[in-house]
């Protein structure tokens, strides 16, 4: 489940319009990429922002970056270093939970400031927010209570306001 | 208005005089407007016909060709066309029909989600679900097409949008448009361009390697006066012939697979590659790891995805070759900076003269006996020395495609017309329709091999009816003769599937029955008589069927996948020749 080490973030940001997300993502399918996680949400009326994780060596995806910028829809796109970059993931779990696990399962919740979302007779449903390896650990500890629903969002990113974005060389055609 | 007259407004908006096109159900409402519409309609036999013309027309004249076609199968035909434009970047503007908006996705008659299946193979295509939103479609998709590294484009329009009512507007500037994505380069970074200046000073062996974006970018002049400047030789790719003229000193010819042996061998032994809207296709790298060793490279393209893709380089700018050219003058010329004039140059005279020493020792050649089988090669000089110097030549895609870019010579830019990058069979017929209708006042000659004739011979049906009198040489040698040659030489003449039979179709009868005038030519002596009347036949096509050396072998060659430096210059050297 963890991201690969070697992964890269790219956050593209395009025109809200039908069709644009096949556009992008055929760009990776094309050549055999495995997008790893996909977010996608409208930024305004006309514009969304798509972050994409995906595990490749990094000139081949210099090239797929320099065709997305290509792409008459996509506006701006920005590859953030994990080390210069703001991630976080929404994780949404339904766990088995017998009278007599709740309450270790609602101390993890609490450990870690998640949500307890939803309670049934046997289960419940808890919510975490944070950066994708708090949500991996999370996983990796309530995963022996008995998981029998899970979603994760992808991961979201901004730049940290310490670095500014390594935009693409060649989208500006500058060094 | 309704969608469809606000189409077919748009399109003479956008100053279109011709549209390539055949009729169907979902692009009925288009075609009622057309009748009262000043826009010439050319009805082919079939679409795939109208996307090669549109291609001839915009290869010509430098303007988008527009073809329009209906719904589903339509469509569908008119992909390969799409595919051919977008790797050889040409602008063309195809109209689809399409189904009803409240029918799409329901498997509807005719119904093909023709922009999922042109989504990679258009430059960006558009599915119009608003009639208001035609106007500035059309105009984005002209823009699209058009500028920076041009190419195609495709609008899907639904049969119901183009029945609704909208008010008619125009877009009057590039403002009205919505691509706020959309920036393509135009000048170069003054600093790369000044490195680039630097590495030009600086060589002993540079080579201009001038690709098809020198046509695109209407800069043949700006190259013509940076080799004169420089003195530095240039080579004409594929897509570039004509693009600096063969009878110039400087003029190298053509690189690559079947290039000359001084073309490929300058770029092997460079110093400094200048490439100039050009795109290290395989066919001209061959093997990229021994590929022209010791060049440093500068790599001129308006399309960033080209620079860095096959060959890592010294210098990138992204710009218009035009745009990037000036500046490059601006900074090499007289008015140049202190130390920067051209005496300060190493002296590129022994490389000249090398380069002179390998034009003589491995000319292009070709053997034609007096009265002996007849030669392609011969066919091709001899059309050549027979026509007008400004006379445009289309290819179809195989050997005689070859023998036409390697003996023709091209003095004029816009006067060769090919497939390139996809290799499309049958392109030659329909692409030639297409560029006579682009420049009527002047003699258009498809070269075709037998095998491309019969893909797509029917639109000659298309050029009778509408007095588009183009005229085709035949190469025929009864084979798929390039093919046959790599099974000759690599498949130890184990020949498969590649004979076609000299007089199977009667290509004479076939001529005459689409309303052409049809010749057979089959010893050398009757070639120039035929090519004469040919030549006076101004009313209707023409094609000669000549019947060539089914063994003769396109030369030089570099095998797939060797390097340029394995060169074979002719049938001597090659395995098994005949």
């Amino acid at each position: 489940m963890r991201a690969p080490v070697r992964h890269h973030i790219v956050s593209v940001l395009v025109e809200n319009k039908a069709g644009v997300l096949a556009r992008v993502s055929a760009l990776f399918s094309r050549r055999g990429f495995n997008i790893y996680s996909l977010a996608v949400a409208p930024t305004d009326e006309r514009f969304s922002r798509i972050t994409i994780v995906v595990d490749v060596e990094s000139a081949p995806l210099e090239q797929v970056m320099r065709q997305l910028d290509k792409l008459v829809n996509v506006v701006e796109i920005v590859e953030l270093a994990p080390e210069e970059a703001i991630e976080r993931e929404l994780l949404l779990a339904t766990v088995q939970a017998a009278p007599a696990d709740r309450g270790q399962i609602i101390q993890l919740v609490g450990v870690f400031e998640g949500t307890i979302e939803d309670v049934g007779p046997d289960s419940m449903t808890v919510l975490l927010a944070g950066s994708p390896s708090k949500i991996d650990d999370f996983e990796t500890l309530i995963r022996p209570f008995g998981i029998t629903e899970l979603q994760r969002t992808g991961r979201v990113a901004l730049p940290k306001l310490t670095h500014r974005a390594a935009r693409l060389k060649a989208v500006s055609g500058k060094d | 208005m309704t969608g469809a007259q606000a189409l077919i407004k748009s399109l003479e908006m956008e100053e279109v005089e011709v549209i390539f096109g055949l009729p169907g159900g979902a692009i009925l409402p288009v075609y009622d407007p057309i009748i009262d519409s000043p826009i010439r309609h050319i009805l082919v036999r079939h679409e795939q016909g109208a996307g090669h013309m549109a291609e001839g027309y915009a290869d010509v004249t430098g303007r988008p060709g527009v073809a329009m076609v209906t719904s589903g199968p339509g469509a569908t035909n008119i992909v390969t066309p799409l595919a051919d434009a977008a790797m050889d970047s040409v602008p063309i503007v195809v109209i689809t029909g399409q189904v009803a908006t409240r029918s799409i996705g329901t498997d509807a008659f005719q119904e093909c989600p023709i922009t999922g299946v042109t989504m990679d193979i258009t430059k960006h295509n558009w599915l119009i679900t608003d009639a208001s939103d035609i106007p500035r479609v059309i105009a984005e998709a002209f823009e699209v097409a058009t500028t920076g590294r041009p190419g195609p484009v495709l609008v899907d329009l639904p049969k119901d949008v183009s029945n609704a009512q909208m008010d008619w507007y125009w877009p009057s500037s590039a403002a009205d448009l919505d691509l706020p994505g959309y920036h393509p380069a135009v000048e170069g970074d003054p600093h790369a361009v000044r490195e680039a200046a630097e590495l030009i000073r600086a060589a002993k062996k540079p080579v201009i390697y001038a690709g098809g974006g020198i046509l695109k970018a209407h800069a043949a002049e700006e190259l013509l006066e940076l080799a004169e400047l420089t003195g530095i030789p240039v080579v004409t790719t594929l897509m570039a012939r004509g693009a600096f003229p063969d009878s110039h000193p400087l003029a190298l010819g053509m690189p690559g697979m079947h290039g000359n042996y001084t073309a490929v061998t300058a770029m092997q032994r460079a110093d400094l590659l200048l490439a100039l809207g050009a795109r290290f296709d395989d066919r001209v790298t061959g093997k990229i790891a021994t590929f022209a060793p010791e060049a440093k490279v500068v790599h001129v393209d308006v399309d960033p995805a080209e620079v860095g893709k096959v060959r890592l380089v010294e210098v990138q700018i992204i710009g218009d070759a035009r745009a990037v050219i000036r500046q490059l003058l601006h900074e090499l010329g007289p008015g140049a900076r202190e130390g920067s004039q051209r005496s300060d140059r190493p002296d590129l005279a022994p490389w000249m003269a090398q380069i002179r020493a390998w034009q003589e020792e491995f000319p292009l050649s070709y053997h034609q006996e007096e009265g002996g089988t007849l030669k392609p090669q011969y066919v091709v000089e001899t059309l050549r020395d027979m026509t007008p110097d400004d006379t445009i030549v289309v290819a179809g895609v195989g050997q005689h495609q070859m023998w036409a870019s390697q003996y023709w010579r091209f003095d004029y830019p816009y006067t060769w017309v090919n497939s390139g990058g996809a290799g499309t069979m049958g392109f030659a017929v329909p692409a030639a329709i297409g560029a006579k209708v682009g420049r009527p006042g002047k003699m258009v000659w498809a070269i075709d091999g037998d095998g491309c004739f019969q893909m797509t011979a029917q639109e000659l049906v298309t050029a009778s009816a509408e007095h588009i009198p183009v005229k085709v040489a035949i190469l025929n040698n009864a084979y798929l003769g390039m093919v046959r040659q790599w099974q000759e030489l690599f498949y130890e003449e184990r020949y498969s599937e590649v004979y076609l039979s000299p007089d199977l179709p009667d290509y004479v009868k076939w001529a005459e029955a689409m309303g052409a005038v049809g010749m057979r030519v089959e010893t050398p002596e009757e070639v120039a008589p035929a090519i004469e009347k040919a030549n006076g036949v101004d009313d209707r096509p023409v094609v000669i069927d000549f019947r060539t050396d089914a063994f003769e072998k396109v030369y030089p060659m570099v095998p797939a996948g060797a390097s340029n430096d394995d060169i074979i210059v002719g049938p001597e050297e090659g395995e098994g020749g005949r």
